[in-house]
C-alpha cells in the first residue's frame, strides 16, 4: 500500500492500538452515545401515546424507527475535534503535529474511523435489541437506501470539516468550551436529534433548511426511512453537497489565518 | 548566501498579550476594556548558519531562544524579517521542508503515550513516507547509536524520563533530517543520560552533515558540542562567534591558582581571593593585570606551582545577561 492510503492504514492501526487501552472509557462514552436517543424515544413515546397513538403523523413505532436510525447517523457522523482542539493548543500538543508534512486532520480522521470501526461492534448488537425490544417500523426503498448510501458519507465529510473549522477558534482563543456548548445545543435542536423535524415549528424547520446541521443527521435518517420523495432527496443532497464545499472553504480560510496566529503555547 | 542551511534576516516577533492588575474591580474593567501590551520576544536579529554547523544558542528565560527556533523550523509566523533554511520559507512549511528538518523539545512528545515504542515510529514511518528498506537501516543504525533494543517493545507510559527522551530523538531522526533543532534536548536528564545524548548529537553531524541548532541551560551541552554561539538577550542579538572569542570578549578577569610552598599566606593584595587550602589559592585578578601579578607572584612569593585560566563559561555568560558587559 503507498500514498496516502498506505499513511492513513499504518494511521488506524496505530489509533486501534491506542483506543484499545481505553477500553472502559470508550464503553462509558457508548452508553452516552445509546442513552441519549433512548430518553428522547421515551419521551415521545409517552407524548404520541398520550394523544391517541401518534404525534405529529409519528407513531410509537415510527419514533422508535426514527431514533434508531438517527443514532446510527449519529454515530457515524459524529466527531470530538471541538473538545480535543483546546486541549491540544493550549498545552503545544499541536506543534508537534503542524511539524510533520501530513496535515492534522488526516490523523483526526483515522482515529474517527478507527474509533467507529471499533465501536460499531457494539453500537450495531445495541441496534438489534433496540428494534427487538420497540418494534419499529421501517418503510425502505431501493433508490432511497442508495441516496442514503451516497449521502453518509458526506454528512460525515460536511461534519467534520464544520467542527474542525470551528475546533480552530482555539488558535484565537484558548478556553473555547462555552464556544462549544452553544454549537452542540444548536445541534440538538436544529439536526433533528431531539425530534424529527416535522415535529419542530415552522421557523425552526426554515431556520434549519438554510443551516447546515439539519443535512448531516436528519436528511439521511429521513433517506433511509423512505420519508422524502426523490425531489426532496435531489434538493437535499445538493444542499448536503453546497454545504461539504462551503465547510470545507471555510476550513482552509480558518486554516490559513489560524496558522499564522498560533502562538505555540505550552511547549 | 546560496550555500547556507539557514539565514535569518532581521526575525522580529511580537506577541500581543493580555494585561490585568490584580483584583475584582480591574477584572469587571477588563470585560469592557480590554488591555494589552505587545512585547517583542525577538527583535530584529541576524545570522547564518553554514551546512553541517552546530550553534549553540544563549540566553536566560525568556530570551527568545526558543521562539527563534520555532520561527526557524515553521511553528510561528514572524512579525517581521526573513527566514531561510535549506532555501525554504519555513512558515510555508512545504512537505519538501517538513521532510528534511526536525524540532525537538526536551518538554514535548511526539510519541504516543500508551503503545509501544516501535508502532509509534511505525507511524512516523507512514507519515514521512519512507521506504520500508530506507526506514529499517536509519531504525537500526539509531538503535545501535542510542542503545535502543531494550525499549522497542515497551509503552510509551511505561519508560524513564531519559528513556523517553532517547525514544523522542530517535522519533524526530527516522526521516534523517538536514537540520536539527534542538530546544533543551537535555532538560531534566541524569548526567550520563545527558552525555550519551550529546554523544549522539554529535555522532550525527559528523556522519550525515547535519546542521545542527542547539538552546540549552546546560553549559556541558554547548561546550561539548558547539564552537560557535548566538547570545540573545530581551530578543536581540547580543554576541554571535566562537565559544572562545566569548570569553576572550566579556570575561573581565582572570583566575590564577597559585600553589605555595610556606603553606598559608595571605595573598588579598594580589587579588580577590576564592578559595585557600592547604596552600593552593585562587585568585581573581582583572584581565589587564594578570601579567603583572603574576611577574610579582613569582617574584615575592616562594610559588612552587602556577597556573592562569579564564573564568567558567557560566560565570562569563552570567556577566553578560547582568548587563554588566553589554
Amino acid at each position: 500500500m503507498s500514498g496516502l492510503t498506505g499513511v492513513y492504514w499504518t494511521l488506524i492501526r496505530t489509533a486501534l492500538a491506542e483506543q484499545l487501552q481505553y477500553r472502559a472509557a470508550m464503553v462509558i462514552w457508548l452508553i452516552g452515545r445509546v442513552v441519549q436517543p433512548v430518553i428522547y424515544l421515551a419521551v415521545w413515546t409517552i407524548v404520541a401515546q398520550a394523544r391517541g397513538g401518534t404525534a405529529g403523523g409519528y407513531s410509537v413505532r415510527d419514533f422508535a424507527a426514527y431514533f434508531i436510525v438517527v443514532m446510527m447517523v449519529e454515530h457515524v457522523t459524529f466527531t470530538w475535534n471541538m473538545f480535543e482542539m483546546e486541549y491540544r493548543v493550549r498545552t503545544g500538543e499541536f506543534s508537534p503535529l503542524l511539524l510533520q508534512p501530513l496535515h492534522p486532520m488526516h490523523r483526526d480522521v483515522a482515529r474517527n474511523i478507527s474509533y467507529k470501526f471499533l465501536t460499531t461492534v457494539v453500537m450495531l448488537p445495541t441496534c438489534l435489541l433496540m428494534i427487538a425490544f420497540y418494534e419499529p417500523r421501517f418503510e425502505l426503498a431501493a433508490w432511497s437506501l442508495a441516496a442514503f448510501a451516497l449521502a453518509l458519507p458526506l454528512a460525515f465529510a460536511m461534519r467534520f470539516f464544520l467542527e474542525w473549522a470551528l475546533a480552530l477558534a482555539a488558535f484565537w482563543t484558548t478556553r473555547v468550551a462555552a464556544f462549544n456548548q452553544l454549537y452542540f445545543l444548536a445541534l440538538l435542536f436544529l439536526s433533528g436529534r431531539m425530534a424529527p423535524m416535522a415535529l419542530m415549528p415552522e421557523w425552526l424547520q426554515t431556520l434549519a433548511y438554510w443551516l447546515p446541521l439539519r443535512w448531516v443527521v436528519a436528511f439521511p435518517a429521513e433517506l433511509f426511512l423512505g420519508q422524502l420523495v426523490r425531489a426532496e432527496a435531489v434538493e437535499g443532497l445538493a444542499m448536503l453537497g453546497g454545504w461539504t464545499v462551503v465547510s470545507w472553504g471555510m476550513l482552509a480560510l480558518v486554516w490559513r489565518c489560524g496558522v499564522r496566529r498560533y502562538a505555540a503555547v505550552g511547549s | 548566501m546560496a550555500n547556507h542551511a539557514v539565514v535569518v534576516d532581521h526575525l522580529c516577533k511580537t506577541y500581543v498579550v493580555p494585561v490585568r492588575e490584580g483584583g475584582v474591580r480591574a477584572a469587571v474593567r477588563s470585560l469592557v476594556r480590554r488591555q494589552t501590551r505587545s512585547v517583542r520576544a525577538v527583535d530584529a536579529i541576524s545570522f547564518a548558519v553554514e551546512p553541517g554547523e552546530i550553534i549553540g544558542f544563549l540566553g536566560p528565560n525568556g530570551a527568545g531562544k526558543t521562539t527563534t527556533l520555532k520561527m526557524l523550523s515553521g511553528l510561528l509566523y514572524p512579525s517581521g524579517g526573513h527566514v531561510r533554511v535549506l532555501g525554504h520559507t519555513p512558515f510555508r512549511r512545504e512537505r519538501d521542508f517538513l521532510r528534511q528538518i526536525t524540532l525537538v523539545m526536551g518538554n514535548r512528545h511526539q510519541l504516543v503515550w500508551d503503545i509501544p515504542v516501535l508502532d509509534s515510529f511505525e507511524r512516523n514511518r507512514a507519515i514521512y513516507r519512507l521506504e520500508p528498506g530506507a526506514y529499517r537501516s536509519v531504525l537500526d543504525e539509531l538503535i545501535d547509536l542510542l542503545e535502543l533494543d531494550e525499549l522497542l517493545a515497551v509503552p510509551v507510559r511505561n519508560l524513564s524520563l531519559g528513556e523517553r527522551m532517547k525514544c523522542e530523538v530517535a522519533a524526530a531522526l527516522l526521516h534523517r533530517p538536514q537540520v536539527l533543532f534542538l530546544d533543551e534536548p537535555t532538560i531534566g536528564l541524569d548526567l550520563t543520560m545527558q552525555r550519551r545524548i550529546r554523544a549522539f548529537v554529535r555522532e550525527y553531524n559528523l556522519r550525515y552533515g547535519a546542521t545542527v541548532l542547539l538552546t540549552s541551560h546546560y553549559m556541558a551541552d554547548v561546550e561539548a558540542l558547539c564552537r560557535r554561539v548566538v547570545v540573545i538577550h530581551h530578543g536581540r542579538l547580543l554576541f554571535d562567534g566562537d565559544l572562545d572569542e566569548l570569553v576572550q570578549r566579556f570575561a573581565l578577569d582572570k583566575t590564577i591558582v597559585v600553589e605555595l610552598a610556606d603553606g598559608g599566606c595571605d595573598l588579598e593584595s594580589y587579588g580577590r581571593v576564592l578559595e585557600s587550602a592547604e596552600g593552593r589559592v585562587k585568585l581573581c585578578v582583572p584581565k589587564a593585570e594578570t601579567a603583572a601579578v603574576t611577574g610579582r607572584l613569582l617574584s615575592e612569593q616562594a610559588v612552587l606551582d602556577l597556573t592562569v585560566e579564564d573564568p567558567p563559561i557560566e560565570d562569563v555568560i552570567e556577566q553578560v545577561f547582568a548587563g554588566e558587559l553589554a
